[in-house]
This record gives structure tokens, sequence and C-alpha cells, in this order.
């Protein structure tokens, strides 16, 4: 064990750190994808509306592996050989990677942006345009917070699921940690430490985002903790 | 008590009206909750609307303040027509204050950024006018000691003071009661009852729905009782509560009084 970790220890971290590149990027543009998307769902637009209904469904209707592969290899493919662009499309493995997490993840987090803005209670919204507030008025300062303390929690699920989902695009050769992993099994064939270290890495990192997640919920929970500090 | 409500009466003629209902409709897809309502709510005037649960009190009270789209007829306040899809509505809401069944604090904020905040963010007042304001209208409900809490904190008549509060710091002309009390345990409904006496008192115009048959006979100008989207009867409390006309009123009024 400490002999595989002294020799590939170095290419393993690196790996971890193309995971977390991957993960970081793809979360970033899932946030924007997920923000989009679900206000798309929860505005009084039936137009818009059923258009963040079908992204959402389509995406969360197809595996992650089929998604990678398609915007891997068959959108290039599509560009090339039937639209004929004059200059030949290719996508980088980190490309195609991050592409593939924002549009999954991006699915997931609409779909939790909508269900947190309809758990906030409809009289909150009532109560706010009663007093002479505005639609967009009464979200920000009303509603949305108390979404997003409401989401909170399940956004850090998708996180940790989306960090766990980078493994798939191993596929695409992209070189993160499992597809690291397999290259140095495949020089030392010695699969139950290598993999072990490997669900070790993974094991830290998401622990970390775990504590991390529990911190966040306490600080934006109000007035129910204070109860216990006024006595 | 009846000459009260006699005189209300005989002053009508002189004084504005301040709420103007004619041949209000409103469904719910087939449903017809409201089927021809015309009422007019004069200022200072403070109307009690009783009436069995599903008799469309409640809607016709949202329509009020736009918070539900009339499917005919108009609502009209203080002159301006009251139409949910305008953007007009937000600056007639202004000065409409209603208070919900559930109070509906914003769970978010504190007691004083409850009061404050549609004062800060919809009138543009400053920040220390607003929770000087804040303080003088928790001092009036009795609850200044609570300025800092969180909605959670509140018992249910508190927080319900608190959203009384809240309509007031708008300092609006009419308050509207959506069933104040009906949320609330037994014994704090008098808390809340005696804030609602003390605005009538001031000469707020108001419109509450409520089942607080004493509140009516104490304090309403004017009963109207509502059932299957009507109007069956409207006067003075002497007139509807104690010697009711239709069949209906007086079944009503039988059971809940007993």
């Amino acid at each position: 064990m400490i002999d595989i970790i002294s020799e590939y220890g170095g290419l393993l971290i690196a790996a971890l750190g193309q995971t977390l590149l991957l993960a970081l990027l793809g979360l970033f543009f899932a946030c924007i994808i997920g923000v989009i998307f679900g206000i798309m769902s929860v505005v009084k637009n039936k137009v818009l509306n059923v258009i963040a209904r079908i992204f959402v469904d389509v995406i969360r209707g197809i595996p992650m592996i089929v998604l990678a592969f398609f915007i891997f290899f068959g959108v290039p493919m599509f560009c090339n050989t039937i639209l004929h662009l004059p200059d030949k499309v290719t996508l980088s493995g980190l490309q195609a990677g991050v592409i593939c997490l924002a549009l999954n993840c991006g699915a997931y987090m609409a779909e939790i942006i909508r269900a947190g803005v309809q758990a906030v209670d409809i009289g909150q919204m009532e109560a706010a345009r009663s007093l002479g507030m505005s639609y967009s008025k009464a979200m920000a300062k009303v509603i949305m917070p108390q979404a997003i303390k409401i989401m909170i929690p399940s956004i850090i699920n998708q996180f940790i699921i989306t960090l766990k989902d980078t493994s798939i695009l191993s596929v695409i050769g992209f070189p993160e940690l499992v597809n690291t992993a397999k290259n140095i099994i495949a020089i030392n064939f010695q699969s139950f430490q290598v993999w072990a270290i490997v669900a070790v890495m993974y094991l830290i990192v998401i622990l970390i985002l775990s504590r991390l997640s529990k911190i966040l919920e306490r600080r934006l929970s109000y007035g129910e903790h204070r109860r216990k500090d006024e006595r | 008590m009846a000459n009260t409500g006699a005189k209300t009466r005989d002053n009508k003629a002189s004084r504005d009206i301040k709420i103007h209902v004619s041949h209000l409709k409103k469904s719910y897809g087939h449903n017809e909750v409201l089927k021809d309502i015309s009422v007019d709510v004069y200022e200072g005037e403070v109307v009690v609307v009783l009436g069995p649960s599903g008799g469309g009190k409640s809607t016709f009270l949202r329509c009020l303040n736009g918070l539900e789209e009339i499917n005919g007829g108009e609502v009209i306040v203080d002159g301006h027509q009251i139409d949910a899809r305008k953007k007009e509505i937000n600056k007639i809401r202004e000065n409409i204050g209603m208070v919900f069944q559930h109070f509906n604090l914003f769970n978010n904020y504190n007691v004083l950024r409850n009061l404050t905040l549609a004062p800060i963010e919809v009138r543009k007042i400053e920040k220390s006018k607003a929770e000087e304001k804040a303080r003088e209208m928790l001092s009036k409900v009795g609850l200044l000691e609570k300025v800092n809490a969180y909605p959670s904190q509140l018992s249910g008549g508190q927080k319900q003071r608190v959203a009384i509060a809240r309509s007031l710091c708008m300092e609006p002309d009419i308050m509207l009661f959506d069933e104040p009390t009906s949320a609330l345990d037994p014994e704090m409904i008098g808390e809340v009852l005696a804030v609602m006496k003390q605005l009538a008192q001031e000469g707020m115009t108001m419109v509450v729905v409520s089942h607080e048959i004493g509140f009516a006979k104490e304090v309403a100008d004017r009963v109207l009782f509502m059932e299957g989207g009507y109007v069956l009867e409207e006067g003075t409390p002497e007139e509807v509560i104690m010697h009711p006309k239709e069949a209906r009123t007086i079944d009503f009024f039988n059971k809940v009084l007993i």
C-alpha cells in the first residue's frame, strides 16, 4: 500500500485535482442552468414552464453515460459529417465533461429550485403582495430567502452526487480519478489497493463537503436556534 | 347598540364611499363562488361579513385588494379600479392593509424587519423613520418587547397582533381582516379583537370576515350575511343578528347563538 502511494500518490492527487476541476466547472455552469430553468418553471408563464419541464424531463430521462457519449462523440460527428461545418469541431474531454455535468446537474438543480420555491407557504407571497410589493420584489425579499434555506441540503446533496458522477466521465478518456486508477492498475495489477485508495480519496472529499453543508444549514436557520440562546 | 348603527347609516350620505363593489362575480373553474355581490363601504365604517363556511366570504375579501382576479362586475377602491393583472394594483394595495387567518408573518425576518420591510422597500421611507414607526405600532398592539423576536418565537395571538401592526406601518386607509381569529386558541382571541376594536374606534375603515358574532354585535356598523355567493341580508348588527328576516339567516344565527 505504502509503495503504491509513494509511487503513484502524486499522480492520484493530480487526478483528484482534475476530478475537482471537472466537478467545480460542471457545478458552476449547472448552477447557472439550474437557476435559469428553475426560475422558468416557477414564473407565471405557461410557455416558459413547459420549456423548463421538457428540459428537466429529457435530461433526467437519459443516463449520464449516454449523455457523455452523445456529447463527446455524437455532437462533433453531427457537426462535421451532417452539418459539414467549415471548421472541424472537436470537444476535449474536459469540455464535453463539463457540458455533460452542467446539463445533468443543472436539470436536477432546476427541480430543487422549483420545489424549494413551491415549498414556501403561498401566504408569504400573498402577505408581501398585499403590502404593495411587486411579484419580483416579493420573490427577492421574502420567498427566495426562505426557499434557499429549504434548498440548501438538497443542493449540497446534488453537489455530492455530481462530484461522484465525474467518475462516469472516465469513459470519454478524461484523466480524472477513476480513469487514472484504471491506468495505474493496468501497470501494476493491484486492483484491491488502488481502488481502496481511490475510494478513500472520494470519501474524504465528500465528508468534508457534508460537514460544510451542516455548518451552512446551521448558519442559515433563523429563529429556531436563537430560542435556546435567549434564556 | 342599535343607535350607533342607525347613526352611521344616517351619516352615510355625507361620507365618502371607500369601497364600491357592483355585480361582482368570481368562479374557480366551473365553481361559481361569488354570483352577484354589490356592496358599498363608507369611510370609517366597520363592516363585518358573517355566514357559513364556503359561502364566499374570504373570496369576496380577497377580491377587494386584487388577490383574486374577478370574473365580472367591478371593484373600485378609493376611486381606483381593482384589476389583479394590472401593475397599478401594487400602488393601490399600499393603502389597503390585509390581515390573514394564518398571520403570514415573514418567517425569515424578525418582528422589526417584518414591520419595516414594506415601508422601506415599497414606500421608500428612511430606515430610521420606518423603525420609529414600527416601534410605535408595536407598542400600540402591546408587543414592543418582541421587537427582535422571530415569528417562530411568538404565540398565535402575538403573531396576529404583529401582523396587524405590520399592515398599520403602511398607514393604510382601509383594513381587511380575513378570519383573523379563526386559527387562534380561544384564550388568544380576546387580545386580537381588542386591537381591532381600538382600530375601529379610531375611525379605520374595516371589512372583517369573521365568525366572532360577539365582535360583530359590538363593533360592526353594518353586517353582511353571505351565503352561496350572494349577500342574503345586510343591515345593522341589531337587524341582521338579532332580528334576521331571511329564513336562511334565522336558521344560521339560531344555530350559532344557541
